[in-house]
């Protein structure tokens, strides 16, 4: 059971949220320019990273506003939580850099 | 009958209080502060039921949650619970328990028989024996099910109630044995709000089945100081008789307080549990330890005991288990319980140590107390079945795999065993904590946690009394100072002043006997699941390499009690079989529940009618006293029809479209979602969001709107209008209602996030009163003056503002029947008022209240669809025929792409069709499956499936909807939908059966 930092609201119990499965994932802008295989990746895949996972939550039994995490998938630790339309923090990055690296 | 097993004197029991109860029907007597357990033992009864699969006789094997056999049935009727621990249910005045899986008594029992077939039962029986023939099972299921399980479900509604409890702490510590209390001391003395929670009714955990002191006075004084301590101060919370059953995420515990358990059920007035969910700043795992059994042969005679549960019966209970006792033991603790006993006064025939010349203090102590010590030998035989009359001891040899010599036979009805003990690192381990193997006692100690917790005392494998005073002080203190919390005064640090040395154990996980494992007598390790050494050495020679696969083939630790005093001894034994050490081999996972949780406390207050809240429409009442059945469509509750006197369902439906399609009828569609939605891009987000197009509707204008997902799957529809500029109000599906709200949320905030569009859900704030039929014109024209009715005027799929019957109404001209239809929207508080003037007034029309079947049936016969009924998540408007609506023009919407995608694309996927059967009074079943060509018996070749079925009353013959494969295609062909008892034969016909021109609606 997560204790998770609405970013409007503050700590709520994981009970009030939703998950919204990866985050950063764009809608591509022409979609009738893509072929099968490039519409197929972005309406099927996702990552599955044991580690630092940038994600989407709402806090549907709350405020009803979306938001970004970045949760290690493996401590369940939430590690960031930083507004739709904003990049994640650059320590975040670090740490998935070093991720991808070792 | 008589305490015949009662000390005199002694024990935490108040023998001014005697208690009756009943076993198996039999009364007998106990005294305030016994278990169950106890009261049994005191009463000479130590035969509780039988093993599961063999039906072994069976006794009490502990003083705790631990036990694996003293599984009883308690209470009956509405207040039975299956598989009780007789050493955790505190005794009551009037208690029933009997004895589980044995037939007629535990000693007289059928299934024994088992016992003689046992080399028929072994690890994997059930997946060897019974998975062949396929058919074979239902032979074999009937003697299973008769012949597996433990206690007996209730059959009755739960005659108690349970409760919830939210609660936040800086420190939660789970155990009040010495390191817990220490800790909880230690901790708030910094002022630190601190949960203490222990699953015993009392505190003082093992304290209390020990002869320990500290600071020279008897332990338990310290208890009783340390308890009045902390409950004067008001940031302490006590939880007795409270188990800390799971330990998950973020710091956050459950936990089952029992609140009536030591009263008769019920009678005190109270919630019988409690379920508190607590979020903890800090935890400290003070859970202590659990002794592990010697694994030798015939292990589960009744009488078969630990060694601490002899001296806990002895000290805490003033009962001596047997009246000849032997202790069986690879370490110096278990010499305790052979001292305490002789202390007693009973009968101490001697101590087997498994190992050479043992020499710590407590050995001697035995030695000069005058009980004879039998040092490098091994039990190697049990004499008899339901009570032990000896037991024959042997040498061991050198390496201790196998014994020597000449067997002595020792008389004896109660042996208690020792092979160490095991920290209880369930909780640590729920939380995804590691567990680090100690090799020098072989015990799995805490290892890495992600969670703010530490563990102290034998829970962190720090097993004598001193360390965990000090131990759990440390933690205490610790966990406050991370949290910035330091104590003005520090409470001094208990000393334990009955500590001595102890010698190292010599660890033997498996008692040799002159044969090899499984050839004379049996090895058990999990005596609830009857998983013995030799089940797990087959485990390990049929290739069952991981600990997980192994476990789930023997099904050790598999039991209600997950194995917590086998499942150590049991890793160890399959990792000699595979030839690794224990930390290769690992241990399994524990997860929660550390011991059974009641399916009532889980559900507490949410039963009966607050399971789910149920939504009302402002005119539910007068749907209630037209005696109307309800239909649950989410969360709403509807009309489903209206039967007069003696009419059945399906004459109520028939009248109802009758009335509809020449008269009038009237229908509650206040539950269809409503959401708002305004600003400046509301019709460029109408535009994105559905597959038509939106821009020019105009104001007064209405129109249909199909909602795909991104994979060009039907997902919700509606009509939509356009209230003005900028402003629309979208419906939904009743049920899809939130989901939609969710879905439009979803893209705004995290794909659009430039469209300036504000949604407000006003469901609820409309009451809609829906008329429909040839006369709902000239009806409806007798409540408003301000509402030009004419076509011309007043078109369909136009909408109108206005007044109806003086209350300020919004009427959309929209059908879903087919028929001339209005649907009046009022203010919610004005629903019923409205209704029952219309409903008076339209006596003279004919006017009929109709239900959501008689709705399905009439847009059936239009052949409309209804979502979720037609559409499954993998049907495309192009599927159902309903390309009409998918624009062509627009550049994108969502779910536009994926409709060309390969797949999507195929002109031979399952079609919505209409199905005429050939016999017209046959009504298909929905879901029934359609063949093309039938054959004697299943399998058959399926292309689709009935969707939709129903008696048209209005074309005097059954219609139905289906989806089938290239089902376009095929009109005109005849297809078939096998059923039970017959075959019926359709013809695949276009889905629109009635007024396919539309003239009806249209008039």
């Amino acid at each position: 059971m997560f204790l998770i930092t609405c970013p409007f609201c503050g700590e709520r119990e994981e009970t009030e949220f939703s998950y919204g499965h990866e985050a950063h994932i764009a809608r591509p802008e022409n979609p009738e320019n893509l072929s099968d295989a490039e519409w197929a990746d972005y309406l099927f895949m996702r990552k599955n990273t044991k580690g630092v996972h940038l994600e989407r939550w709402v806090h549907t039994a709350g405020c009803r506003r979306w938001f970004n995490a970045a949760r290690n998938t493996h401590t369940n630790e939430i590690l960031a939580i930083y507004k739709m339309g904003e990049q994640p923090p650059q320590e975040i990055k670090a740490m998935i850099e070093k991720g991808k690296k070792s | 009958m008589s305490q015949s097993h009662r000390l005199m004197d002694g024990g935490r029991i108040d023998r001014s209080k005697q208690i009756d109860f009943y076993f198996n029907g039999r009364l007998m007597s106990g005294y305030q502060g016994d278990t169950l357990a106890s009261a049994l033992l005191a009463n000479g009864v130590n035969l509780i039921g039988r093993s599961f699969k063999y039906h072994r006789p069976r006794g009490i094997v502990t003083a705790g949650t631990e036990e694996p056999n003293a599984l009883v049935q308690l209470e009956r009727g509405a207040r039975t619970i299956s598989n009780m621990l007789a050493t955790r249910i505190p005794l009551y005045e009037g208690l029933d328990a009997s004895s589980v899986n044995c037939w007629p008594s535990p000693t007289y029992d059928v299934m024994a028989v088992n016992g003689l077939f046992h080399r028929i039962l072994p690890a994997g029986f059930y997946y060897k024996t019974f998975m062949w023939p396929v058919s074979g099972w239902k032979v074999y299921e009937h003697f299973i099910r008769r012949a597996a399980g433990l206690g007996k479900s209730p059959e009755e509604p739960d005659a108690d109630t349970y409760d919830k409890m939210n609660a936040h702490a800086d420190v939660v510590i789970v155990g009040a044995g010495p390191s817990g209390l220490s800790a909880a001391r230690a901790a708030a003395a910094t002022g630190a709000r601190v949960i203490l929670v222990d699953e015993q009714p009392e505190l003082g955990g093992q304290l209390l089945n020990e002869k320990f002191e500290i600071d020279d006075k008897p332990a338990t004084d310290w208890v009783t100081e340390v308890e009045k301590e902390l409950m004067a101060n008001p940031d302490v919370t006590i939880l007795r008789h409270t188990t800390a059953f799971g330990y998950y995420d973020h710091n956050f515990l459950g936990l089952l307080q029992n609140r009536s358990d030591n009263v008769a059920y019920g009678q005190d007035g109270r919630t019988r549990q409690r379920v508190w969910r607590v979020r903890a700043k800090r935890v400290i795992l003070a859970t202590g330890a659990i002794e592990r059994p010697l694994i030798y042969s015939d292990n589960d005679r009744p009488g078969c005991m630990l060694a601490s549960a002899l001296r806990a019966y002895v000290n805490r209970y003033g009962v001596t288990p047997g009246k000849r006792h032997v202790i069986f033991t690879n370490n110096d603790d278990a010499y305790r319980s052979a001292l305490d006993l002789k202390a007693a006064g009973a009968v101490v025939a001697c101590v087997i140590d498994v190992r050479k010349d043992p020499s710590g203090e407590l050995v001697t102590r035995a030695i000069e107390a005058g009980i004879e010590v039998i040092d490098n030998s091994a039990i190697t035989g049990v004499l008899g079945t339901k009570k032990i009359r000896g037991v024959e001891v042997m040498k061991l040899t050198d390496d201790g795999e196998n014994v020597t010599g000449k067997a002595r036979t020792i008389s004896c009805d109660t042996i208690g065993s020792s092979g160490g003990w095991n920290p209880v690192v369930h909780l640590h381990s729920h939380s995804a904590g590691k567990n680090t193997w100690r090799d020098e006692d072989g015990v799995f100690v805490p290892g890495d946690t992600l969670q703010a917790e530490a563990a102290c005392g034998a829970a962190n494998g720090s097993f004598s009394l001193s360390q965990a005073l000090n131990e759990g002080d440390f933690a205490g203190l610790d966990a406050a100072s991370k949290l910035g919390m330091t104590a003005k005064t520090r409470p001094s640090v208990a000393k334990a002043t009955s500590d001595v040395e102890e010698t190292p154990w010599r660890t033997l996980w498996y008692i040799p006997t002159t044969k090899p494992a499984g050839q004379r007598g049996k090895h058990f390790l999990d005596q609830q699941n009857d998983v013995t050494v030799a089940d797990v050495q087959l485990a390990a020679r049929e290739g069952y390499r991981s600990v997980e696969h192994a476990k789930r083939y023997t099904t050790l630790g598999m039991a209600t009690d997950q194995g917590k005093t086998g499942n150590i001894p049991g890793h160890a034994i399959l990792s000699a079989a595979l030839g690794q050490t224990i930390p290769q081999t690992g241990t399994t996972t524990f997860r929660p529940p550390y011991s059974p949780v009641t399916m009532g406390a889980l559900a507490g207050r949410a039963v009966g009618e607050f399971f789910d809240p149920i939504r009302r429409t402002p005119m539910h009442d007068w749907h209630e006293q037209a005696g109307c059945k309800w239909e649950d469509v989410s969360q709403w509750r509807r009309p489903w029809y209206y039967p007069q006197d003696g009419e059945s369902m399906q004459d109520a439906v028939s009248r109802e479209c009758l009335a509809v399609r020449n008269a009038v009828g009237m229908l509650d569609a206040t539950t269809l979602g409503k959401i708002d939605i305004q600003g400046p891009d509301a019709a460029e987000f109408l535009n994105r969001v559905y597959t038509n197009a939106w821009s020019k509707l105009a104001p007064g204008k209405c129109r249909y709107g199909l909602m795909l997902g991104e994979d060009g799957m039907v997902m919700d529809d509606g009509v939509t209008s356009c209230l003005a500029e900028n402003h629309y109000l979208m419906t939904t599906t009743s049920g899809g209602a939130p989901r939609v709200m969710a879905w439009l949320e979803e893209w705004l905030q995290t794909e659009w996030p430039e469209l300036k569009v504000y949604l407000t859900s006003v469901t609820e704030q409309f009451a809609t009163l829906q008329l429909a039929g040839p006369n709902a014109r000239d009806l409806l024209s007798e409540f408003t003056t301000d509402i030009d009715l004419d076509p011309d005027a007043f078109p369909f799929m136009a909408w109108r503002d206005g007044t109806v019957g003086g209350i300020p109404a919004r009427v959309y001209r929209i059908s879903f029947t087919g028929e001339l239809s209005y649907e009046i929207n009022v203010p919610a508080s004005c629903g019923l008022a409205l209704w029952t003037d219309i409903m008076n007034a339209g006596e003279k029309y004919g006017i009929t209240p109709f239900g959501t079947e008689t709705m399905h049936v009439l847009r059936a016969e239009k052949g409309f669809i209804i979502v979720g009924q037609e559409t499954d998540g993998t049907v495309t408007p192009i599927d159902l025929g309903m390309d009409w609506i998918v624009s062509k023009k627009k550049p994108d919407f969502i779910g536009k792409r994926s409709l060309s995608r390969e797949d999507t694309a195929r002109d031979d996927r399952k079609h919505l069709v209409g199905l005429r059967t050939v016999d017209p009074t046959e009504v298909l079943p929905e879901g029934g499956q359609i063949v093309a060509a039938t054959r004697p018996e299943p399998p058959m070749d399926m292309i689709g499936h009935v969707t939709s079925s129903y008696w048209s009353a209005a074309l005097n013959h059954s219609i139905a909807l289906a989806v089938v494969k290239n089902g376009r295609n095929r009109k005109g062909d005849t297809v078939y939908v096998p059923l039970k008892d017959k075959t019926v034969a359709c013809e695949i016909v276009d889905p629109i059966f009635y007024d396919p021109e539309g003239s009806r609606m249209n008039g």
